[in-house]
């Protein structure tokens, strides 16, 4: 270590779960009203206003949800591999109850991208389930949040589940490249060509701009949902510290 | 509005049941992320303040 | 760990002797040998009980039953890897050792490999006979296993690490473990579907080196810092 460098200030300062509950709880509302508002006005642009689709009717309505859902579940998946990463290099507190937090949200979010797919499966597909790649790689990826749960409630040490689960994110971290381009290098193999739908048309604008509010509407119902769940954490973790304790007293 | 009716915005020319179904799934997922760490949260300020009454009742005893 | 090289053995030296005390330890013990093979014989012979003794259907998904099964015994055999130096201190030396864990770790799941990937990889094609495997496919199933298996020990033995100091991690290595065994599964099957068909196979063995090299420099490291922290727990 010959030489000594410095991460940024706010860096630092986000380690401080004091800090952190401080500001998440300034920052709350706004993302609230955001997601609210994004969410009801994407849904019902999506559900009333959007053209249907020429070739599936109605059923195409369900991208609203699917889509956003299948982006959501793998960004909080990287957010969680980089929160854990650097839980593990700073041993930041923080950090730490940030990736224990993605763990249930992410995985609830990947039950609603495959929830989804399957339902939208049945009129175009003509069945529930397909072996298709991107479907697969999903449920896999399920497997790996679910993995990653159960190793934090295994494990009683609170600063050790988080170092565990850190360890086993990164390296699903490193697979789901690979495990991405086997499963849909395998569907290729399996898979007759027939179901040309998931070759997605170009779209019109009336239909993806209402997905682009959805989209930006789970990304600020994600942020609330992970401040929520992390402020929580904190006060479990800081409880015997005073400024925890205050806020107790002053309920 | 694509739709003529409210009726055929329920029906969505036979997909209805479908859609709906995926937009009740999503929402309910939604609020169960949203009110799970509510619930936890107000669970947790309840323990302490009890934890709290119940340190003072011993302390005021003791004195 | 800086010393290591100041210490009076080197390095090659350590993982010879970490990997003959791991074998000895295993000959000692022969039944733990034994019944991971057992498993695999008994998983493959349950495929035509359960589905079809047809020879027609049982030649086509021999490639998958065999990987299946051979992917499922390894994993029965994991959770042993670390457990027994785990229970009785030799662990917490290893942890404690001047020579880099990594290094030790890589001998041990070298030795865990000779004790269970290779017999299944030798047994394997008296698995592949009794579920009529093409002929031409023998050759691709045995060096498809012999490149895999390695791969399969050492992805598992990060998450035989993480749960080493849990009670109930037989199970829990199983969640963690299945889901990054896939890729393996997909391009080891692959390979041997293509050898019967008759193509070529060499891109899918590139494909599986290239796992195993990756595996091979990756796992060790992750191995470490998992068992750290199961130790310190």
């Amino acid at each position: 270590m010959a030489k000594s460098w410095k991460m940024p200030k706010w860096f630092y300062q986000l380690g401080s779960p004091r800090w952190f509950y401080d500001i998440s709880s300034r920052l709350l509302p706004w993302f609230a009203v955001a997601a609210v508002l994004l969410l009801v006005l994407g849904a019902a642009w999506g559900l009333a206003f959007a053209p249907p689709d020429y070739q599936q009717g109605n059923s195409f309505r369900i991208i609203y949800i699917h889509v956003p859902a299948a982006v959501l579940a793998q960004s909080c998946y990287m957010l969680m591999a980089v929160a854990g990463a650097i839980s593990l290099i700073w041993k930041m507190k923080v950090a730490d109850m940030v990736a224990k937090s993605c763990a249930p949200i992410g995985a609830t979010i990947a039950i609603l991208a495959l929830a989804t797919g399957a339902i939208w499966g049945k009129p175009t597909w003509g069945a529930w389930w397909v072996w298709d790649a991107r479907l697969t790689s999903m449920l896999i990826l399920l497997f790996l949040y679910i993995g990653v749960y159960t190793l934090h409630s295994a494990i009683d040490n609170e600063v050790n589940a988080g170092q565990a689960g850190a360890v086993l994110s990164l390296v699903g971290l490193v697979n789901i490249p690979i495990i991405k381009y086997s499963v849909e290098w395998w569907n290729t193999l399996h898979q007759p060509a027939t179901f040309t739908i998931t070759e997605k048309p170009k779209m019109v604008p009336e239909m993806w701009v209402p997905l682009l509010v959805m989209v930006i509407g789970f990304y600020c119902f994600f942020a609330v949902a992970l401040m929520l769940r992390t402020r929580t954490e904190i006060l479990q973790r800081e409880k015997r510290s005073s400024w925890v304790q205050q806020l107790v007293e002053g309920k | 509005m694509h739709f003529e009716s409210f009726s055929d915005l329920i029906e969505m020319g036979g997909h209805g049941p479908y859609v709906w179904t995926c937009y009740a799934i999503a929402a309910t997922i939604l609020i169960y992320n949203i009110v799970s760490p509510l619930l936890s949260k107000k669970q947790f300020f309840d323990e302490q303040t009890r934890r709290l009454k119940r340190e003072q009742r011993i302390s005021n005893s003791k004195s | 760990m800086t010393n290591s090289t100041t210490s009076d053995l080197g390095l090659g030296a350590v993982f010879w002797i970490t990997l003959k005390r791991d074998l000895l330890l295993a000959f000692r013990r022969r039944n733990d040998l034994v019944s991971p093979l057992v498993f695999f014989l008994m998983v493959a012979t349950l495929f035509p009980l359960g589905v079809s003794p047809e020879p027609k259907f049982l030649s086509e998904v021999a490639a998958g039953v065999v990987w299946v099964a051979a992917l499922l015994s390894t994993l029965l055999s994991m959770d042993g890897l670390f457990r027994t130096d785990f229970d009785d201190g030799s662990l917490e030396q290893m942890l404690l050792s001047p020579q880099p864990l990594a290094l030790l770790v890589v001998a041990k799941i070298c030795a865990h490999w000779m004790i269970s990937g290779l017999p299944l990889t030798i047994m394997s094609p008296l698995l592949a006979v009794m579920l009529f495997l093409p002929d031409g496919a023998m050759g691709a199933l045995v060096v498809t296993l012999l490149i895999g298996t390695p791969t399969l020990s050492l992805i598992g033995a990060i998450g035989a690490g993480l749960t080493v100091g849990l009670r109930k991690g037989g199970v829990l290595i199983t969640l963690l473990v299945l889901p990054l065994y896939i890729p393996v599964l997909i391009f080891g099957t692959g390979a041997v579907q293509a050898a019967a068909s008759g193509l070529p196979i060499n891109g899918y063995l590139a494909i599986l080196g290239a796992i195993l090299a990756l595996g091979v420099v990756l796992a060790p490291i992750a191995v470490a810092a998992a068992l750290r922290i199961s130790v310190s727990n």
